[in-house]
């Protein structure tokens, strides 16, 4: 593996390989070389073209690429791919760069390869209920293409209006409702994927399991660094007859945990679970005026989905369900337009928080029992780091959102804000949990990763990585801590 | 006869293991053994079994997640879940009696290694969709762990996933951890009695596609359904199309009717309640119907749809009785004895309409001589021996179970 850590400038506190000089000096060449065996506009070179590419959601970090290519096909990705091979070029995939943990940073050395172009729906199958699409199709499209017939694609990542299914694949992505409908593994049954070499493989198809090893299960959520998949085979489901949110305040956040913990022992499973801090509460109340009870300590949004019938009985129980955690607050939406308000403040609150300050958004997971210790904790650590968070935590599953809420353009705070959170997802995996729920390791977590991992289980990871990308070409400073991937 | 292993704890295991590749001896890997026919025949001169390695490690009902060592007998976990009220969604078949074990024999470990999935599987996924995180030791001898006991978890490559179905041949489980859920309050069946295999297939597609949360569809030929439905609902032998509701009981009542309503064209139904349900669907966990035979069995996949058009080219020229579940996408197919157990037929037509197929129960003689499991393209056998050799690099772990070679 080419390269020593070096600390990048203009960079925050990660480090980054040295990039290929001797790439770098082709660059030229190079691009002739990628126009000559793709058609005419597909290589973005120029500097302004190129800038559209040099970084994603996690915008501390910026690189400009060699170039941008955006190919039409599959048998263009293989060309594309066994060039770059040939010339030992890194390639950097990328969906519509989103990405909230530098998933789809290039390097200096690279080329971004971007598949937004392919996002046709090639099929569906109502009666199997499955479609198959390019991967370039935004995660929402998918939902829309089937809509119309009652029916969704399950995996919504609150990004889904922009996000891609490339890059959900990429990132094994989740969403809201991934507690009762699972997360992109569960939904996706087949694909094709072009490997570093430039060969095109299908891996599954509408069959509901594979043959062989599981391959798609090692595909999806590795993060771009196996190969490059351009179609999909994904489930898609018939939606519920209705459902309805209510609201829940409490007084202290170990009653709203102990609520949740209740509702799940009582054999329900609501489609959502969503919690908020009184800092998260404040901040949204303040933005989206969606009658969030302002005393509250903690907020609980719940839905439950099915005909009016079930939907007025089940929210019955779960008050019933909640009385002993003394409630301050209980709101059942009544219509669509109070559902809609419910959710409002909840949703927005990513922008809300961005309306007052930037913010850092952490995506660590934690058993659903340490939800207040964890939360005591974290409150003490942004503290010594003088900094205010508000938590976000879609309690039915354990994936906590701390917002770290820092000033841009104050380096230090800046500096502050990025250890806060490494502390805080060292946290969530000393409680129990992991370092990342749904957004990924991209550059954000790989040097936290032995934090969660032995050196023998991230080479039994890696080992993955060389075999289908044996020169580690692709997408490849991120994951795998580069002090490990030297060794 | 070959030597034992019985591991007592996962450093033990993290031994015999690291010895087992220190000496170059193969060693077939199994739970307690009640799958030990299924596959490719092995020859090696030790069997290194988990069945020592036994328990339930962490329970929370209120977070749904589950751990136990792999050698735990399913029946032990499903007894500490219905104590809570929960169980494993994915209901895994239980493979040993149609094979001559007894029932309830089977390991959680194996069940993840076979990735072993029952009729709830249309709804709620497979056994590796509710798979967390495990402890296992490679065939490097080395003890690694992949995911964790979270529900949503992206950290790293999804090593717990690449294990699951590998049928021990890469990593030696001793640890799984997995997501339960509760269990239904109650569960209604609706019985079409003598539907045709497509006109059957159609129902149940068509069943799926309300929003009635229908847990199970299932379709069974004449005397497999005899063995499953009271004789009461059965004057004559008859094929029989099952469709499982499960949820609070207030719900039931609804949904049953509104289901029954939106399929009668496909004709009347007969209501199974709640203790007469799950006679039936604990018969399919247990493919109760498969079972006092020695005939050849094969399970094929494919695209629900094409269930019933994948049988009846078979049946053109092998002598063979169906029971689809997954509303067609999954076939257990007991053919006559051949010579191949049908073995040519049924990779032709495979092929041809697509899906896979392994032959599931087969004297070893000919499970020696034929393809057991489906036969892979090009790149993706590439790829399945280059894992193989990631994790077992002198492959020692149940060579050539899955294919010759891995």
């Amino acid at each position: 593996m080419p390269g020593q850590p070096v600390c990048a400038d203009k960079m925050s506190s990660l480090a980054f390989l040295e990039p290929d000089s001797g790439v770098i000096n082709r660059r030229e060449d190079l691009i002739r070389g990628l126009k000559d065996i793709l058609p005419v506009g597909s290589v973005i070179s120029d500097e302004d073209g190129r800038r559209a590419f040099e970084t994603d959601a996690l915008t501390a970090y910026k690189q400009m690429p060699l170039a941008a290519v955006l190919p039409t096909s599959t048998e263009q990705v293989s060309r594309v791919l066994s060039y770059c091979k040939a010339n030992a070029i890194k390639v950097i995939a990328r969906g519509a760069g989103t990405s909230l943990c530098g998933g789809a940073l290039p390097s200096a050395d690279s080329i971004v390869l971007g598949i937004s172009k392919m996002n046709a729906v090639l099929d569906i199958d109502y009666d199997n209920r499955t479609a198959r699409v390019q991967t370039g199709i935004t995660n929402i499209d998918i939902s829309n293409a089937v809509s119309p017939n009652k029916f969704f694609y399950a995996p919504d990542p609150s990004s889904q209006l922009a996000c891609t299914l490339a890059g959900n694949i990429g990132m094994n992505s989740g969403g809201a409702h991934c507690l009762k409908y699972g997360v992109t593994i569960n939904n996706v049954l087949g694909l094709k994927i072009v490997l570093m070499d430039g060969e095109i493989i299908e891996i599954g198809g509408d069959e509901l399991d594979a043959a062989g090893y599981d391959l798609l299960g090692l595909i999806i959520g590795s993060e771009g660094q196996f190969g490059v998949v351009t179609e999909a085979t994904v489930r898609f489901l018939r939606s519920a007859e209705g459902a309805r949110p209510m609201l829940m305040g409490f007084g202290s956040v170990e009653a709203a945990g102990e609520c949740v913990s209740a509702i799940i022992a009582s054999g329900i499973i609501p489609v959502a679970i969503e919690f908020m801090d009184k800092p998260a509460i404040q901040v949204c109340e303040d933005f989206a005026k969606a009658g969030y009870p302002r005393d509250a300590e903690a907020l609980l949004i719940i839905e439950v989905e099915g005909s009016d019938d079930e939907i007025e009985e089940r929210l019955g129980q779960i008050q019933q369900i909640a009385d002993p955690f003394k409630p301050t607050t209980i709101k059942v939406s009544q219509s669509a337009s109070e559902s809609a308000a419910i959710w409002l403040g909840r949703k927005s609150a990513f922008g809300a928080v961005g309306r007052i300050a930037d913010y850092y958004c952490m995506d660590g997971t934690i058993p659903l029992g340490k939800l207040s210790e964890v939360l005591i904790e974290i409150g003490a650590i942004c503290n010594r780091y003088k900094l205010r968070v508000a938590n976000i935590f879609h309690a039915g599953d354990g994936n906590l959102h701390p917002l770290i809420l820092y000033d841009a353009n104050d380096a230090d705070e800046m500096e502050r804000a990025e250890k806060c959170g490494a502390e805080l997802l060292e946290l969530c995996v000393r409680a129990g949990g992991c370092l990342t729920g749904e957004h990924g390791v991209g550059v954000e977590k790989r040097e936290l990763m032995l934090s969660q991992f032995t050196r023998t289980d991230l080479e039994h990871q890696m080992r993955i990585k060389t075999m289908f990308d044996p020169d580690w070409l692709l997408n490849p400073d991120k994951v795998f801590p580069l002090e490990v991937r030297a060794s | 006869m070959s030597d034992l292993i019985r591991p007592k704890d996962e450093e033990a295991l993290a031994v015999a293991v690291a010895e087992a590749k220190s000496s170059q001896t193969p060693v077939e890997v199994c739970g307690a053994g009640s799958k030990r026919d299924i596959g490719r025949p092995l020859q090696t001169a030790a069997r290194l079994t988990t069945e020592k390695l036994k328990g339930v490690t962490l329970y929370e009902p209120s977070e749904m997640v589950l751990s136990a060592r792999a050698g735990t007998p399913v029946a032990e976990i499903e007894k500490t879940l219905a104590k809570h009220d929960q169980q494993l969604a994915f209901e895994p078949v239980d493979l040993g009696p149609m094979l001559g074990a007894q029932a309830g024999l089977g390991t959680i470990g194996a069940v993840f290694a076979a990735n072993l999935s029952g009729s709830r599987r249309i709804q709620l996924g497979a056994a590796r969709d509710h798979l967390l995180g495990i402890r296992a030791v490679s065939g490097r001898g080395e003890t690694f762990k992949s995911g964790g006991r979270v529900m949503k978890n992206v950290t790293g490559v999804d090593l717990a996933r690449g294990i699951a179905g590998s049928w021990g041949t890469l990593a030696v489980m001793s640890e799984v951890t997995m997501k339960v859920l509760p269990r239904a309050q109650a569960t209604r069946t609706l019985l079409f009695i003598g539907l045709t295999d497509q006109v059957a297939v159609d129902a149940m597609c068509a069943a799926l596609v309300t929003p009635f949360e229908v847990s199970g569809t299932v379709h069974l030929h004449d005397d497999f359904a005899a063995r499953l439905v009271d004789s009461e609902y059965l004057r004559r032998p008859s094929p029989v199309t099952a469709l499982r509701l499960e949820n609070f009981d207030s719900s039931l009542a609804y949904r049953s009717g509104q289901l029954a309503e939106s399929l009668a064209a496909f004709g009347t139904t007969i209501e199974l309640d709640d203790g007469a349900s799950h006679d039936f669907w604990d018969g399919m966990r247990t493919l109760t119907f498969l079972q006092d035979s020695q005939d050849p069995v094969w399970r094929i996949s494919t695209a629900p749809t094409q269930g019933a058009r994948l049988v009846a080219a078979l049946s053109k020229r092998l002598d063979c009785r169906a029971a689809y579940d997954w509303s067609g996408g999954l076939i257990w197919l007991q053919c006559t004895p051949t010579a191949d157990a049908g073995a040519t037929e049924v990779r032709r037509v495979v092929a041809e309409i697509g899906g896979h197929a392994t032959l599931i129960r087969a004297d070893a003689a000919l499970r020696a001589s034929i393809d057991v499991f489906q036969p892979l393209s090009p790149g993706v056998s590439a790829l399945t021996t280059k894992l193989k050799q990631s994790f077992d690099p002198a492959g020692i772990l149940n060579p050539g179970r899955m294919y010759r070679g891995v």
